[in-house]
């Protein structure tokens, strides 16, 4: 039974697995490590020991856990339904309240999670303070003295200047008198580093949006999703984010994200607060394009000239059941010639700051998507999530690949 | 670290070398989780060489070990003693050789068995044994349990398709076996045949030659649903004594229809229908058209309610995905699943499941069946709350009896799940004293010191721990049948 006093549920939604180890060829980190305890089977049967007072010291299984990508690959190849992902985030807060991890490392980790990447307004003097690094010549300089690990050096990606970082206007936007209004008023969420490095996707977003005749309101109260904070175990700090955004978004029906790490998040808002306002915000989340395919556009998109291939976000794919409707609004971009790659619903080893605590590893999960992507022969990537681009786009680039990387939304901005 | 560890990382670097008990628990069991036990380290050699080096070094500290695929096995075959070392074959996944013209291919043990097929599909060629787990489970397992799968009725089990291997002994010496031109060597003795099945116990097998097949011209796939079991199990019969020799006959129950319906697997079976029945038909498009035509006649000469036909590639594997996700979609029913594994001749299906039903319910246990029809391999399956002692005991005893039930009926305790730790108490059923002192002398041959694979498949007079271990498990776990 549990050790802990609390709910067992977590331990209760292990003994939902047989293993049968159906999940084995679909998780990413067991594909490049080949380790049991590196895949879900290994790791639901190591959190069930843990649960049942098996494990002798907790500390030896955690890195295990940590290498986990949190992709939930697993839960689309499993036909027990195991709720992976819900399994790994509590028996992660559960080892990060009883051993918190210790070190310099893990306190960075909180410190940036907490006190930077959740407040909008940090976050930007982060990034202006990046961009004049950039700009001075001192990151090349601290590249050179080796003060940034080179392996992230070399895949960091160039911070954009100010006018792309510039965030979206809060409060209500309009059609354009020229366009039929569809009488429906929709929420914008626009977290956190979507804003600063891909400033032009929300502006897309927001232009896509009331192209096709929607009142769009970005409200100002909103604040990080917390889904970092939930990976890394700590809930209670999630929830208090939660709070604030079902708070604000109370006064619409539909909450919109471009971003699949986001959405999936907010859309766990129930199990996350476990109450019915909780429940009730999952509800009103919709990915943008799960949204406007379900609506239909009124207003084409511009032509794009591009051989293009789509890469599932997983938290978009696995995480909310989200394929067909990228590709179906993508179909509809003239020009566009969307081809197939192979295992397109494959990590491409992202997953939030993934890439930073576990660069190695990463690494061989971007290079395999890479690949995969240059056998297709595309010019242009067109993934839904933030983290995703910057991965695919920082690998491509180390590679020597001269291929776009674009958020679906930017193809369906109508002709100027 | 104890030497023989701190020799091992030297070897593989500490990287390969897996030695915390806690992270160890991971492989305490496979399919087969009634029997658990940690092993003493798990290492992860990615070549022959790296294998013949940790083989060395155990045979020179009498340490016993265990080679591991994917860990599938449904009969506790990679389940080692706490005093063995695992030797993990998952990095070794290279499919090193593809012969078009000549039919074969050249693979490390740790390829999975659809990824090898995946590598020539291009070719137009596939390898056909197709266990239920062949999108995870190796070759090398494959190899080592002489594994089938549904297409085995037609096509035949993995020893039909080994050509020849490369083999590590428990010594440490390499040894090849067979060669791709066919596998007799001089004198008729086909070695790769007799290591095919001796479930890890005669060796590692570092590289197999296997035969790969071309695609058929047409592939028909029917599934038909039946208000009776008995109807299913005679639609079969009438199929195999018309002639036909259909590439799989399946047959699926209703328990097990209604929770693969429940999960991401399902397939649009009837929820209905006490039985469905899946027959696919391959070979030339006249023939196979044929063919399916008198399947369709045996579907409706026995009442069938709904027939579905195949008509692309997608459709077929629709009704395939049901079959081949129906022992995890267990895991919707209870905590842990008993997947049995026993044969009797087709033409007495319908007692055995009668009988069957009958065990199930005198041990009151929960119990779903999903079946080779053509070749009469039975995989009843037991859902249980392996938390709960008196549970467990009884889904033992019931699994017991059915495989008595089995070989009283002409058949045997294993159709492809191996006999692993999981049947060591029943190859008695089967054998006496003499045959299976045969069986020893051929395995004395190969692993003289009964180090490589200890204890498993054949019930052992030795007084050697490992050997008396799972035994005594399940008496302990039976024993806990009495207990108030």
């Amino acid at each position: 039974m549990a050790s802990s006093s609390e709910s067992p549920s977590p331990y209760a939604r292990t003994l939902d697995c047989v293993h049968c180890g159906l999940c084995l060829p679909y998780c990413p980190t067991h594909q490049v490590l080949g380790v049991e305890a590196d895949s879900p089977r290994g790791r639901i049967y190591l959190m069930r020991a843990l649960a049942e007072g098996r494990v002798q010291d907790p500390t030896a299984i955690r890195p295990f856990l940590d290498r986990c990508l949190d992709c939930r690959a697993c839960e689309t190849a499993c036909p027990s339904g195991v709720k992976y992902g819900e399994i790994l985030e509590d028996t992660k807060a559960r080892l990060e309240r009883d051993r918190p991890q210790r070190g310099l490392r893990a306190f960075l980790v909180r410190f940036l999670l907490w006190h930077v990447v959740a407040r909008q307004r940090r976050l930007r003097v982060l990034f202006a303070v990046l961009r004049l690094l950039e700009i001075t010549g001192l990151r090349w300089l601290a590249t050179k003295l080796r003060v940034v690990p080179a392996a992230i050096a070399k895949l960091a990606p160039p911070v954009p200047p100010a006018i792309e970082r510039s965030p979206l206007p809060t409060g209500e936007h309009h059609p354009p008198a020229t366009v039929a209004r569809r009488g429906e008023r929709v929420a914008l969420f626009t977290g956190c580093i979507m804003e600063p490095m891909f400033g032009r996707v929300h502006r897309a977003t927001l232009q896509v949006l009331l192209a096709n005749g929607f009142q769009v309101v970005v409200p100002a109260a909103q604040r990080c999703c917390g889904a970092l904070l939930v990976h890394a175990g700590q809930p209670d700090r999630a929830r208090e984010l939660a709070r604030a955004n079902v708070r604000a978004f109370a006064d619409v029906d539909v909450v919109l994200n471009n971003s699949a790490g986001c959405g999936c998040a907010m859309k766990e808002y129930g199990h996350l607060l476990g109450d019915a306002d909780g429940a009730a915000f999952a509800a009103k989340c919709r990915d943008i394009s799960e949204f406007l395919a379900e609506r239909g556009l009124s207003t084409a998109p511009a032509e794009c000239r591009a051989r293009a291939a789509y890469d599932d976000p997983c938290h978009l794919c696995h995480g909310q059941g989200v394929r067909s409707q990228p590709r179906q609004l993508l179909a509809q971009v003239p020009g566009l010639e969307l081809v197939a790659h192979d295992k397109p619903e494959d990590c491409c080893g992202s997953a939030g700051i993934y890439n930073l605590l576990q660069p190695e590893l990463a690494g061989e999960i971007g290079r395999k998507k890479i690949e995969s992507l240059a056998r297709a022969g595309v010019d242009l990537v067109l993934t839904g999530n933030p983290g995703c681009m910057l991965q695919i786009d920082s690998h491509l680039r180390a590679a020597g690949h001269k291929v776009r990387v674009r958020h679906p939304i930017e193809l369906l901005v109508p002709p100027q | 670290m104890p030497r023989l560890e701190s020799a091992l990382v030297r070897l593989l670097g500490p990287q390969r070398v897996l030695t915390s008990p806690d992270a160890l628990l991971a492989w305490e069991c496979d399919g087969f989780t009634v029997h658990k036990s940690r092993p003493r380290a798990v290492v992860l050699p990615e070549s022959t060489a790296e294998v013949q080096a940790v083989v060395r070094l155990l045979a020179d500290a009498q340490v016993p070990f265990v080679p591991r695929g994917a860990g599938t096995c449904l009969s506790g075959g990679p389940t080692a003693g706490t005093t063995a070392v695992v030797l993990d074959l998952s990095r070794m996944r290279r499919v090193l050789r593809i012969e078009t013209a000549d039919l074969f291919a050249v693979v490390e043990p740790g390829v999975v068995n659809a990824d090898l097929t995946a590598a020539v599909k291009h070719l137009g060629l596939h390898y056909a044994p197709d266990p239920s787990s062949q999108t995870v489970c190796t070759i090398g397992g494959n190899f080592a349990e002489n594994s089938g799968g549904p297409h085995c009725f037609k096509y035949g089990m993995t020893q039909d398709h080994v050509l020849a291997a490369l083999v590590v002994l428990p010594d440490g010496s390499l040894a090849r076996l067979g060669s791709p031109a066919g596998s007799r060597l001089p004198g008729s003795v086909d070695l790769t045949a007799l290591f095919c099945g001796s479930e890890g116990t005669f060796g590692i097998a570092t590289e197999i030659t296997v035969r790969l097949c071309r695609d058929q011209e047409s592939v028909r796939t029917l599934l038909a649903s039946f208000a009776t079991m008995t109807a299913a199990c005679r639609t079969v019969g009438d199929i195999v004594a018309a002639g036909l020799v259909p590439a799989a006959l399946e047959i699926l129950d209703q328990a097990t229809i209604r929770a693969v319906e429940a999960s991401v697997y399902r397939a649009g079976y009837p929820a209905d229908a006490a039985a469905v029945l899946l027959v696919e038909l391959d070979g030339p498009t006249a023939v196979v058209g044929e063919e399916a035509a008198e399947v369709r006649a045996a579907f409706a000469r026995n009442g069938a309610l709904r027939i579905e036909e195949a008509t692309d590639p997608n459709e077929r594997k629709r009704l395939w995905k049901g079959r081949k996700g129906a022992f995890g979609a267990m895991g919707r029913l209870n905590t842990d699943l008993y997947v049995l594994d026993g044969v009797v001749p087709r033409t007495r299906l319908e007692e055995a499941l009668a009988g069957i039903t009958a065990i199930g319910a005198k041990h009151g246990v929960l119990m779903t069946n999903v079946f080779h029809a053509g070749d009469g391999n039975l995989h009843p399956n037991i859902s249980y709350d392996g938390r709960d002692a008196a549970a467990t005991a009884r889904t033992i005893a019931a699994g017991h009896e059915i495989l008595q039930l089995c070989v009283d009926l002409g058949g045997s305790i294993s159709g492809e799940h191996g006999i692993g730790t999981e049947k060591l108490d029943h190859v008695r059923m089967m054998y006496d004293a003499a045959d299976l002192a045969v069986m020893a002398k051929v395995r004395a041959v190969w692993n003289p010191d009964d180090r490589c694979n200890p204890g498993k498949a054949l019930p052992s007079r030795s007084a050697c721990a490992e050997s008396a271990k799972w035994p005594a498990m399940t008496a302990r776990i039976l024993r806990d049948e009495v207990r108030p």
